[in-house]
């Protein structure tokens, strides 16, 4: 009979060992799922994990897309896992990444045709303020009365679609689109077009700024006692107020950073890789940020692999729909069952197995 | 704006049909809650339940044989909910939010050949007198099979809750898992079964969605409907009546909504399409400046014997 017994400590070597073992048993039964789908499921994996990296077929066009997808992907886990740690639920990231687009395209769309050089830092403000904005709501909600942060950033996620279907349709549509949804085309608006600062990597101005999230958080969590405050919150509640340290303070400040890096995440998407503010150019960041987070262990360098590691499985499943026809949906499954994973295999930091005799229990 | 358009005999008989699928959900979870778990998965069960149910009707040609087969699918999710949270003690809004994300998955992944099909439906009773009584019939007694399983779902979980010995120890490990642990009940085993409960309730309420209310299968067509269960848990103040009126409400706002956008109300359709989910925030915003929660003490939080 085995039984869980408490370790006194949580184990080090787990921390690091859980997400390993997680991303191998997701390959396992990974692989056993693409097998039912008829693909093969050797050839599945590596067309997922190695193709998109290594391959001399795709590279060249998947090894950018790399960064390009692992940007919006780290930005916004980095805003999340500082509340996560504090105990904060941001789940409504995908709104506020939507709201960022949308605050942010529409203040450069104001002055098009303008190319001051002015224009993108202030559209980069609008965008990150527009996230922040949209996680106030929940902030504010909460602090003052107590609502559910949950249920009310999820909520919002889909007030932001119907806000982005009309300004899709509406007030941000292309008044030379000859009538058709979608905003003007970034990509064609050389002053703001946030296009690959060096050639052939995919390198963008989000994917610095996620870089630079990474460093930030890193040293606000380690180094800076607001961080401190972060984490005593989250772990010890109590001790927390004891010491001085402001519940709701903390609320708005975790659900501010995550909402106004969620906002740039969105705002960098728009200008960039999307190119133009439509219907669905959200493409379910704000959801799967949530999965890496939680994978990086909510530690900035470990969100900055797992954002990585997420943009490959992004990539090769791309890769895979092409090539192998396993369906887009099965990629989706096959990121949840990361996440199963990693938190089933993360028992083992907190707890070790011990085989035991049956006892009366 | 032509409002002498929307009758409002008609309207409270669709109110009936469009919160039967939350009722399900909500009543489902709330046995979970009164349990002590929290599990966010709803919309995840429910879409699986909703993508099951209808491949299983098409393919059965029964939509009663789909609605099992959804509640059994809901079940095998939660299954692995319970399985992560009780035994290898997991984080359960962490957990929770993966089977919602890996229940889209999943049933996208089911669905794709399904998409456009049309499914068999379930027949409206005959309730013979009452369904003849003018109005009043048209309004209560003219449904399928499902509404009125779903208002018996809720006067079932309030009288287990209220009157049976299983239910006060099931709220008794709600409230206190440690008490309830030294009395000697078995929490993790209770726990497991409230959890399937809800998950067979949560996979109801899509199949309801995916065979009745649209009838069709669209990929992520619950759209909020699992979120919006959690909500109306919360409105309820876990009491099972109240559930019921809660989802009614939001029936009630969803089919008037609907109903001002057909009779072409001099209002933004955007503002209508997300008044479901902005009278849910407004919803919860009262219900905490109220002040009065009823949580069950011990919700969300993992029980080890060891600790």
């Amino acid at each position: 009979m085995l039984r869980l017994e408490k370790r006194p400590q949580p184990s080090r070597a787990w921390v690091v060992l859980s997400p390993i073992l997680a991303v191998i048993l997701t390959m396992i039964v990974g692989g056993i799922l693409f097998a039912m789908l008829g693909a093969n499921p050797f050839e599945a994996i590596r067309t997922i994990f190695w193709d998109p990296i290594f391959s001399e077929q795709f590279s060249g066009f998947t090894r950018p897309q790399l960064l390009v997808k692992a940007g919006p992907l780290i930005l916004i886990a980095i805003g999340l896992s500082i509340g996560f740690k504090a105990g904060i639920w941001n789940i409504g990231a995908e709104g506020q990444y939507i709201m960022g687009a949308i605050c942010g395209a529409a203040a450069g769309l104001a002055l098009y045709p303008s190319d001051s050089v002015l224009l993108f830092p202030l559209m980069l403000v609008a965008g990150a303020l527009g996230g922040w904005a949209w996680a106030m709501i929940p902030a504010i909600l909460k602090t003052k009365l107590g609502t559910n942060e949950i249920l009310v950033s999820l909520m919002l996620v889909y007030v932001a679609e119907t806000i982005l279907a009309s300004a899709a349709s509406g007030f941000l549509r292309n008044p030379e689109g000859m009538g058709f949804p979608g905003s003007r085309n970034f990509k064609e608006w050389d002053a703001v077009y946030n296009g690959e600062l060096i050639a052939g990597t995919g390198m963008h101005w989000g994917v610095v700024a996620a870089f630079i999230a990474v460093i930030a958080a890193y040293v606000l969590l380690s180094r800076h006692i607001q961080g401190f405050n972060i984490r005593l919150t989250g772990e010890a509640p109590r001790a927390a107020r004891f010491a001085g340290v402001n519940p709701s303070r903390i609320v708005i400040l975790c659900l501010g950073i995550s909402g106004a890096l969620a906002g740039l995440a969105g705002f960098f998407e728009v200008t960039g890789p999307a190119g133009q503010i439509t219907i669905d150019f959200n493409a379910g960041y704000g959801f799967t940020a949530i999965i890496v987070a939680f994978l990086g262990r909510l530690n900035p360098i470990g969100i900055l692999l797992a954002g990585l590691l997420m943009a490959l499985t992004y990539i090769g499943g791309e890769l895979a729909q092409l090539m192998l026809g396993v369906p887009g949906a099965a990629i989706q499954l096959f990121q949840g069952m990361l996440l199963f994973f990693l938190l089933a295999t993360d028992v083992f930091t907190n707890f070790r197995l011990r085989l035991a005799k049956k006892e009366a229990v | 704006m032509d409002l002498s358009s929307i009758s409002p005999i008609l309207l409270v008989a669709s109110i009936m049909v469009s919160a039967t699928p939350i009722l399900f959900a909500a009543i489902g979870e709330l046995v979970v809650e009164k349990a002590g778990v929290l599990n966010l998965g709803v919309e995840g069960m429910m879409i699986t339940g909703a993508v099951v149910g209808f491949a299983v009707g098409v393919n059965t040609d029964s939509p009663l044989v789909g609605f099992v087969a959804a509640a059994g699918a809901g079940a095998a999710l939660s299954f692995v909910f319970a399985l992560l949270t009780q035994y290898l003690l997991s984080n359960q809004v962490a957990t929770g939010l993966g089977l919602t994300l890996a229940g889209l998955g999943l049933s996208a992944l089911i669905g794709k050949p399904y998409e456009g099909v049309k499914s068999p439906t379930l027949p409206k009773l005959d309730l013979g007198p009452l369904s003849d009584i003018p109005a009043l019939g048209t309004m209560f007694f003219r449904h399928d099979i499902m509404v009125y399983v779903a208002v018996l779902m809720v006067i079932l979980v309030w009288a287990f809750l209220k009157f049976t010995r299983g239910g006060l120890i099931l709220r008794a490990v709600g409230e206190s898992h440690d008490s309830a642990h030294a009395l000697g009940y078995k929490v993790v085993r209770v726990r497991m079964i409230a959890i399937l409960f809800g998950g067979a309730c949560a996979g109801l309420g899509g199949a309801y969605l995916s065979l009745v209310r649209v009838p069709q299968w669209t990929e992520g067509m619950t759209a909020g409907a699992g979120w919006i269960a959690l909500a109306i848990v919360v409105f309820a103040s876990w009491r099972p009546w109240r559930i019921l009126i809660g989802a009614y409400l939001f029936g009630g706002v969803t089919v008037l909504q609907l109903n001002l956008q057909a009779a072409g109300a001099k209002v933004p359709v955007a503002l209508l399409s997300a008044s479901p989910y902005l009278i849910t925030i407004l919803v919860l915003v009262i219900i905490s400046a109220r002040g009065a929660h009823g949580a069950p003490a011990s919700l969300g939080r993992s029980f080890h014997a060891s600790s």
